[in-house]
Formats: structure tokens, sequence, C-alpha cells
């Protein structure tokens, strides 16, 4: 359950991050802190984090969601979450969370096609990292 | 089948993910369906949180219990020897915190469950109980 065993993969000027695992809230903060440091190193633009295998979000990982996607805003990054569960979705509205300012799609190809398209994160290798990352987004999802 | 009670110390962060994953361990036992136990699991994340957060220390007692027309369910009490909570009337309001949480703590958590009961006492503690049933 350590943070650093979360992977961050770098495809042209996208860091996916699938999150696999059931979080401990030291996980949660590190990973976030790894994001960041990352975005910095490497000048990604646009951050994908899947959570269609987490099983809950509580208050905290909803607040960590969040802070991440203001912090790499102001590291001229957007942010998307994909994959939510119905369940998940349900129980955060009840408890009454927002995730502001994330933006949020059903799946990695669609985060991709919204990274790509309305946020315009190209880069010179386009049609090359388009392969990639669609395969790497068969990866993720599939079950 | 008759699940017994179980206790968890709820002592450090770590405690919080151990409580809500067999939390949910138990809910799927009694057969509620995946929106319920996902809600049980994030109820017993904030109250179990809580707890680490302002009492340092305390614990979480997970009972199955079955209601008077014989319908299963869980019952959770999440109790601490902490500080109290001094106006819970408040704290049960939407926005209210005095951490760095968002303010969604009780009142969120009362909505995921059916019954929500928070005693507490100056000094000598909190008990919040909690029953959803399937």
């Amino acid at each position: 359950m350590e943070g650093s065993r979360i992977p961050i993969l770098k495809l042209g000027r996208v860091l996916i991050v699938p999150i696999q695992v059931d979080m401990d809230d030291q996980t949660v903060m590190l990973l976030q802190e790894r994001i960041l440091s990352e975005l910095e190193r490497t000048g990604a633009r646009g951050v994908l984090i899947d959570i269609s295998l987490l099983e809950m979000v509580d208050s905290f990982i909803g607040r960590m969601l969040s802070d991440i996607a203001a912090m790499a805003r102001i590291m001229d990054a957007r942010t998307v979450v994909v994959g939510m569960q119905p369940a998940v979705a349900i129980t955060l509205v009840e408890l009454g969370l927002e995730l502001r300012g994330v933006d949020t799609v059903l799946n990695v190809d669609e985060g991709i096609k919204l990274l790509r398209g309305e946020f315009g994160i190209h880069d010179e290798e386009d049609e090359f990292n388009l392969r990639e990352l669609n395969a790497i987004a068969e990866q993720i999802n599939r079950p | 089948m008759r699940l017994q009670s179980k206790s968890i110390a709820l002592e450090s962060e770590h405690d919080i993910a151990v409580a809500r994953n067999e939390v949910r361990a138990i809910a799927v036992e009694l057969g509620f369906r995946l929106i319920d136990q996902t809600r049980l699991a994030t109820v017993t994340s904030e109250l179990a949180r809580n707890i680490v957060k302002y009492a340092r220390s305390g614990q979480m007692i997970a009972q199955p219990t079955e209601s008077a027309e014989g319908r299963s369910g869980l019952r959770l009490i999440f109790e601490d020897t902490g500080p109290g909570i001094p106006d819970i009337a408040a704290a049960m309001r939407d926005g209210f915190t005095t951490g760095r949480g968002l303010g969604k703590g009780l009142p969120g958590s009362k909505r995921l469950v059916d019954e929500f009961k928070i005693e507490s006492e100056m000094g000598r503690g909190t008990r919040i109980t909690i029953v959803r049933w399937t």
C-alpha cells in the first residue's frame, strides 16, 4: 500500500495514473506529491487519473483529487479523472462532495480525447503517441 | 448465518483503511448490495478518520443485527475518549468544520445510513452509532 507502488506513466505530454489499490491516507498524500513533482520534471500538460478500480472515494481522497487539479492548473496542466464506478458517484453526491475543479469522464479513451481536444494538449510525435495511448487505454480498461 | 461482533482499534491513519475494508467484507457477508457496501465503507472511512484526527485513538465495533421484521443490518459504533464535541448541533450542519476537512464529515455520513446517533461529553469522549439495513 505504499504510494511509490502506484505507477505514473508518461505518454507524450500526459501523465497517466492508474490507481489500482485501496489507498490509505499516507499513500494518498505521497501520490499527490509524486504527481506534482513528475509534472515539474517532465513538463507534462495533462494528468489522467484512472479510478475505475477504486471501490470508495471518501472526503479525503475527494479533496486530494480536487487539490491535484488545482495545483496542476497552477502548473499549467489539466486534470481528468476517469472511470468512477456508479456506486462511488452516488455515494459522493450523498456525502455532499463536489470534486471542485475536476473534470470527470467515463473511461480512459474519453479522458485522452478531452485532454487532447478541449485542452489542446498536442506534441510533435502526435501520431505515434496517439497509438501508444490507445494501446495503454485498452490495457487499463481491460477488466 | 450469524456473524459475530468485531472490534477494530483506530490508532493510526492506516487503521482507517483497515476498518473500511473490514466493514465492506462484513457488508458483503450480510448480503448488502454494492451501493450499500460502498456507502458503509465510505461512512466508516469518514468516522474512523474523525477519531484518528481529533481523538487520536478509539475503536470501531461492528455488530451484525436484525430488525423486528427480520431484516438484517449492520450496526457500527465508533467510540473514543477524546475531547468530545462542544456543539453537536453545529457539527451536524453542512459546511461546518474545525479541521482541514471539507466540513462534510458528520452531516454527509448521516445521509449514508438509516440510523445515526451521536453522544458526546466534553473531556470524556464521543460515541457515534449508525445502522444500515439491507
